[in-house]
């Protein structure tokens, strides 16, 4: 009773903060709105005793991944009137798009009326068991080469990200700090002996 | 006080723990904002020493004869909330009221899974590590947002030093965390420490010093103190992201967090490194000796020592360049944990040293 509750709350949270992703005008609230529906929806996997997911979630994309895009979206520019030029443009595409959407979310509603009862709950696993352990046993087993091959792709994707934002410009100064630490007073400082003024 | 104790007894057991957690949590609220204002005096006693000068010492409790000094936070904290909170014409007002409040939650509502002693946690969950990174990652949107909603130069570019400071120095941090994890085999705070029982030797800072280290640099670092306190950088942007806020907005958004996360910094350092609420004397005295038992003021202690570190790292270094921050955080520290990941991993293959797993 008080889960289903709070599956409606999180989810009617979700579901607007969602709608606040694609409706509001300023970015940032934007970017903001889609902080809310990430945490909403780690709450909905909490509910389903998933909570290393859940919290994962949090950790990963409202504590990195958003920071970062609020990082960019605040140093933008934006000139809102200049945006909504292309709408016209941009309008059919966007129409299939959100059609598309409409015929998969009409879909899953249907598959719910083939007689699986979606509205049970997962049943409760027993006190002491660990999420944690239970994912890494299977992912360390059952899944070990999906599991590393996915972190090769990653480490591509950043080796990728990398090479082609770094590039050495002409005149750039950088620090070399072994240099700066190697350096002994003796190559900075000269010792003059120098004779008092004659008194005359 | 019987008929009190009668309507006690005949609440359901629901309802009664209910209101008994209720107390708890704001038991532990209250604790850790009353240990941030004295914080603030035990700061500016200790830095006064360091630098050969008194610091406060005028306001006294109710003007006692003693204690010359030690009303000093409580006065400030009134003397804050009764200020006016000065909102700018160009702000985003919304945003600006309650980016102090995004900071201030996640500040306060990670000690719930912080064990304080073998019987007492608020909740004691089993992801407990991973919830402590989720949230206290949380953190920086009151920063950036506060410094973003002021609509002020300085306060951006506050907030865009904070924001890429703690997205570096918090993967430091989590690499350091998974080697503590990997030596307890549990993501559970209390887990890790009993894991840690056995004497001073059998606790982690020995055998995971460079991970302590990295730990409690990064944790400076994710709290935005001195050395690492360029998100404020008074001296080149007056200060930072909180430079248009004024009175309780002020005291929420600035004092509090930052103590509340120093205090939750030194607190993790002290229960992953340093055995909690272990007694340092245990093994060395007999186990039924009163001193070579579990107990929260060992705790305390362990936590004092850190903060005073704390304190003691900003009456004495220099801030860092914002570019030598990065290169710390990313160069050195990165790469220095996953090598002692990889060291810890040999030490287990080989059965040295106290570890859960092998």
């Amino acid at each position: 009773m008080l889960t289903t509750i709070l599956f409606y709350v999180f989810a009617s949270v979700l579901v607007g903060a969602a709608l606040g992703v694609v409706l509001c005008k300023n970015p940032v609230h934007a970017a903001l709105s889609l902080v809310l529906a990430f945490f909403n929806s780690a709450a909905l996997w909490l509910l389903l005793q998933a909570e290393f997911l859940g919290i994962v979630l949090v950790l990963v994309y409202v504590g990195a991944v958003m920071v970062l895009f609020l990082f960019v979206v605040m140093m933008l520019d934006i000139n809102i009137a200049q945006m909504r030029e292309g709408f016209t443009r941009y309008a059919p595409l966007g129409v299939l798009v959100a059609a598309i959407m409409v015929a998969e979310i009409t879909y899953v509603v249907w598959v719910r009326h083939l007689g699986i009862d979606l509205s049970v709950w997962a049943p409760a696993m027993p006190a002491g068991f660990s999420n944690t352990k239970a994912l890494g046993a299977v992912l360390y087993t059952d899944y070990l080469l999906p599991f590393q091959l996915a972190a090769v792709v990653l480490l591509v994707a950043i080796v990728g990200a990398i090479s082609l934002t770094m590039r050495k410009r002409a005149g750039y100064k950088q620090q070399d700090i072994a240099a700066q630490v190697a350096v002994r007073w003796q190559d900075r400082v000269r010792v003059m002996k120098v004779d008092s003024e004659q008194v005359r | 006080m019987a008929t009190l104790l009668n309507y006690w007894m005949q609440l359901p057991t629901e309802i009664q723990s209910l209101i008994l957690m209720v107390l708890e949590i704001i038991g532990v609220m209250l604790a850790v904002v009353v240990l941030v204002a004295l914080m603030t005096y035990a700061e500016r006693k200790v830095i006064g020493f360091i630098q050969a000068r008194h610091g406060p010492n005028q306001i006294r409790i109710f003007g006692l004869p003693f204690l010359k000094g030690v009303a000093q936070p409580f006065a400030d904290v009134i003397k804050l909330l009764l200020k006016e909170v000065i909102v700018p014409t160009k702000s985003d007002k919304v945003l600006f009221l309650v980016a102090p409040l995004l900071a201030l939650v996640p500040a306060l509502s990670t000690w719930a899974v912080v064990p304080f002693s073998p019987s007492f946690v608020l909740a004691n969950i089993d992801a407990g590590l991973l919830f402590v990174l989720a949230l206290t990652s949380l953190g920086v949107y009151g920063i950036i947002l506060a410094g973003w909603a002021a609509n002020s130069k300085y306060a951006l570019l506050g907030a865009m030093r904070s924001a890429a400071q703690i997205v570096a120095y918090e993967i430091a941090m989590g690499f350091a965390l998974v080697g503590v994890l990997m030596a307890a085999g549990s993501l559970n705070l209390s887990a890790i420490v009993e894991s840690q029982s056995g004497g001073v030797s059998h606790w982690y800072w020995l055998w995971l010093f460079p991970l302590m280290v990295i730990y409690f640099i990064s944790g400076i670092a994710e709290t935005n103190r001195a050395p690492f306190d360029v998100a404020e950088g008074e001296s080149e942007i007056v200060a930072g992201f909180h430079v248009e806020y004024s009175g309780a907005t002020f005291a929420t958004l600035f004092a509090l967090p930052e103590y509340a996360n120093m205090i939750l910094v030194a607190t993790l350092a002290a229960l992953m490194f340093l055995g909690g609420w272990l007694s340092p004397l245990q093994g060395v005295l007999p186990s039924s000796a009163a001193f070579a038992q579990p107990s929260f003021i060992w705790l305390a202690l362990k936590v004092a020592l850190f903060l005073f570190c704390f304190l003691w790292f900003r009456a004495t270094f220099p801030r860092y360049r914002y570019d030598q921050i990065m290169r710390l955080g990313w160069k050195v520290f990165i790469p220095l944990t996953i090598v002692w990941i990889g060291v810890e991993c040999g030490l287990a293959w080989f059965h040295v040293g106290p570890w859960a797993v092998g």
